[in-house]
């Protein structure tokens, strides 16, 4: 049983981490509220199943392809609507909405709504300390871990990385500073949209894939990102472990669990937040403190 | 009483005709009003009584959203209210005119439960925590399938009223009438009330409003309570209307919807609210007639709420009143846009050279 929830559990809080990144990155320095995050993910894994089980691509090969293709609809997304109604937040929210909506009705009617499966991408088991670990469950963990060790280093490590935290920080500000602020947004939107093609690449072999794919995620990765605090990259990643590991031990300990999955997790985050208002590693500024 | 009638006419004629946007309701309403005059088919009642019930609901939302408390869980009050309704409805036997009032009465306890933690939290945190409420109560009434039916939902609620015509005139009178107050809570302009200068003014900036001597905190709780209590209204109308009540009422999308609903007619102006579901709800429908648009609607209404707000970002209903109506900048008094001199105090409405 513990083994199960270690391994469930860092499975499922890695993808979370990878996703809620990727979400809390493009908020940061855009300030969109982009809720077809999780619908970047849900296309990415229907294009290599498509690759894989229907054209008969190896498994890399539709990989690479799919993320390509996520960054580049992303990238469009972002520039033919977003961008241009940035000023009125709800507005975004709602066409952001609209463009994981249409996902969901195209994947409908050229997939149908079957549940459906990718082989795994690596098959066979390992024994880690007498527990049976598959190497798909450690290709997902490892994989995750080295995105958000490569975003860490970008972010902290060029001056790309910095240009997009000193927007983030203060866009005006880096403006007069002589930084292209609508081009860090632009290249933003694309590794966001990367994080959320990534996070399918490792996992997409451990989930169903249907085109309601996207909402379940959605709900979580925004209780995660709200959690750790908005903005805060590292906050973001340590509430989607504290969610992905709250959302397994309810599952697999807890009979008739799989009813509360959401409802534990979220519990959990509204006795958070209003312990502490900020989230957990958020910041508020003196005066605007109520 | 020609005296009193010429009042009238004079109020109506300076009220209601003189403002273009106040003529388009008047019409609408009338036109709801003098519907089953034509035709008294059920399947179109059937969705015009979905569409108000829809309204109630969208416009409650707005008046949350008026304090500028973008709730992302409001089928919170629209599923308990509804559940509350169904269970007095089933284990008392008690009649719909007293179940609606009374789920609407829970919504606003629940409503005040949900408000006091989030009086915290602002903004995206705010809108998070709301998110959290249906889902946790979804979770509750699946803990307890025997008391709140599980997965299937209840059954056996007693019908609205005897006959379909009666159910859509009683929906119809409460949309107008509830939507109406709401209006009126949420009023900047009124000089009656004072709460809607009081919501915008928290809106806009809630320190600035502290620190004038508004006691934001009772204000923010006014708003959720009038939201709770019409938002359940709306949930007890719609389960003695279908006479099931089921958690699909408490679902994330449920509560989005409204959201889209609202944020598509125009935020926080309340009949922008009824303007998106009285646009978006019929859209969504119709094409069920057709064979293809059965399959093809909501890639239809995605693709019209992403063009229309990508054109008009502020909603349908404020960008249509800002061709139509002009607000003389001297006296603030609203005129039809052809006008060239306001109509009470003379002054050119723009400010073009004369030629």
């Amino acid at each position: 049983m513990l083994e199960r929830i270690l391994v469930n559990g860092l499975v499922t809080s890695g993808t979370y981490a990878v996703l809620a990144v990727g979400f809390s990155l493009i908020f940061g320095v855009a300030k969109i509220f982009n809720m077809a995050h999780t619908a970047l993910y849900m296309i990415t894994a229907f294009l290599i199943f498509v690759g894989t089980n229907q054209l008969g691509f190896p498994y890399a090969l539709s990989a690479v392809v799919s993320v390509g293709a996520t960054i580049g609809f992303g990238l469009i997304c972002y520039a033919l609507l977003f961008d241009r109604v940035k000023v009125h937040q709800t507005a975004v929210m709602i066409i952001s909405l609209a463009v994981a909506m249409l996902g969901q009705e195209i994947l409908l009617l050229t997939l149908s709504g079957h549940y459906r499966g990718i082989a795994p991408f690596v098959t066979g088991s390992i024994d880690i300390l007498g527990v049976a670990v598959l190497y798909q469950h450690l290709f997902t963990v490892l994989g995750c871990l080295a995105t958000l060790f490569g975003l860490w280093a970008l972010l902290t490590k060029t001056n790309l990385g910095k240009a997009i935290r000193a927007v983030a920080q203060d866009s005006e500000t880096a403006n007069l500073m002589g930084i292209n602020v609508s081009r860090v947004c632009l290249i933003t939107m694309g590794i966001s949209a990367g994080l959320a093609a990534v996070a399918a690449v490792v996992a997409a072999p451990l989930e169903p894939l249907h085109p309601g794919m996207w909402m379940l995620p959605l709900t979580m990765i925004l209780a995660a990102v709200v959690l750790g605090g908005l903005g805060s990259i590292k906050g973001s990643v340590f509430g989607a472990i504290i969610l992905g590991f709250a959302e397994t031990i309810v599952v697999t300990a807890v009979p008739g669990g799989s009813f509360l999955r959401g409802a534990v997790s979220l519990a959990a985050m509204v006795l958070v937040l209003i312990a502490r208002p900020e989230g957990l590693f958020g910041v508020v500024f003196e005066e605007e403190r109520l | 009483m020609i005296d009193y009638i010429r009042w009238v006419y004079q109020w109506f004629k300076g009220e209601i005709l003189a403002i273009p946007g106040r003529v388009i309701a008047v019409v609408f309403f009338t036109f709801l009003l003098l519907l089953p005059l034509i035709t008294t088919s059920p399947s179109t009642l059937r969705f015009l009584i979905m569409a108000c019930i829809f309204a109630i609901f969208a416009a409650s939302w707005d008046l949350l959203a008026v304090t500028g408390q973008v709730s992302l869980g409001h089928a919170l009050f629209f599923g308990s209210a509804g559940y509350t309704a169904a269970l007095i409805n089933i284990h008392f036997g008690l009649p719909a005119w007293i179940t609606i009032p009374l789920g609407g009465l829970s919504a606003v306890v629940v409503g005040l439960l949900a408000g006091i933690p989030a009086l915290r939290l602002r903004g995206f945190y705010l809108s998070l925590v709301t998110l959290a409420y249906p889902v946790i109560l979804t979770g509750i009434i699946f803990v307890f399938p025997d008391f709140f039916g599980g997965e299937m939902g209840l059954i056996g609620i007693s019908r609205l009223s005897g006959s379909r015509v009666g159910d859509y005139y009683t929906v119809v009178l409460i949309m107008a009438f509830s939507g109406f107050i709401m209006w009126k809570l949420s009023d900047a302009g009124s000089k009656v009330l004072r709460t809607g200068v009081v919501f915008h003014a928290i809106r806009e900036d809630e320190i600035a409003a502290r620190n004038s001597g508004i006691n934001t905190v009772r204000y923010k709780l006014m708003a959720y309570a009038f939201s709770g209590f019409f938002g359940g209204v709306a949930g007890g109308l719609y389960i003695h209307f279908i006479r099931i009540a089921g958690p699909s009422s408490l679902e994330v999308f449920f509560s989005v919807q409204a959201l889209l609903w609202a944020v598509f007619g125009g935020m926080g102006t309340i009949y922008g609210a009824i303007v998106g579901v009285f646009i978006l709800f019929p859209l969504t429908e119709y094409l069920r007639i057709y064979e293809w648009g059965e399959a093809l609607r909501f890639v239809i209404v995605s693709l019209v709420l992403i063009f229309i707000l990508l054109f008009m970002p502020e909603g349908i209903s404020v960008w249509v009143l800002d061709k139509i109506e002009i607000r003389c900048r001297r006296c603030k008094v609203v005129n039809i846009a052809t006008r060239r001199n306001c109509r009470t105090c003379r002054a050119p409405l723009r400010l073009e050279r004369e030629k």
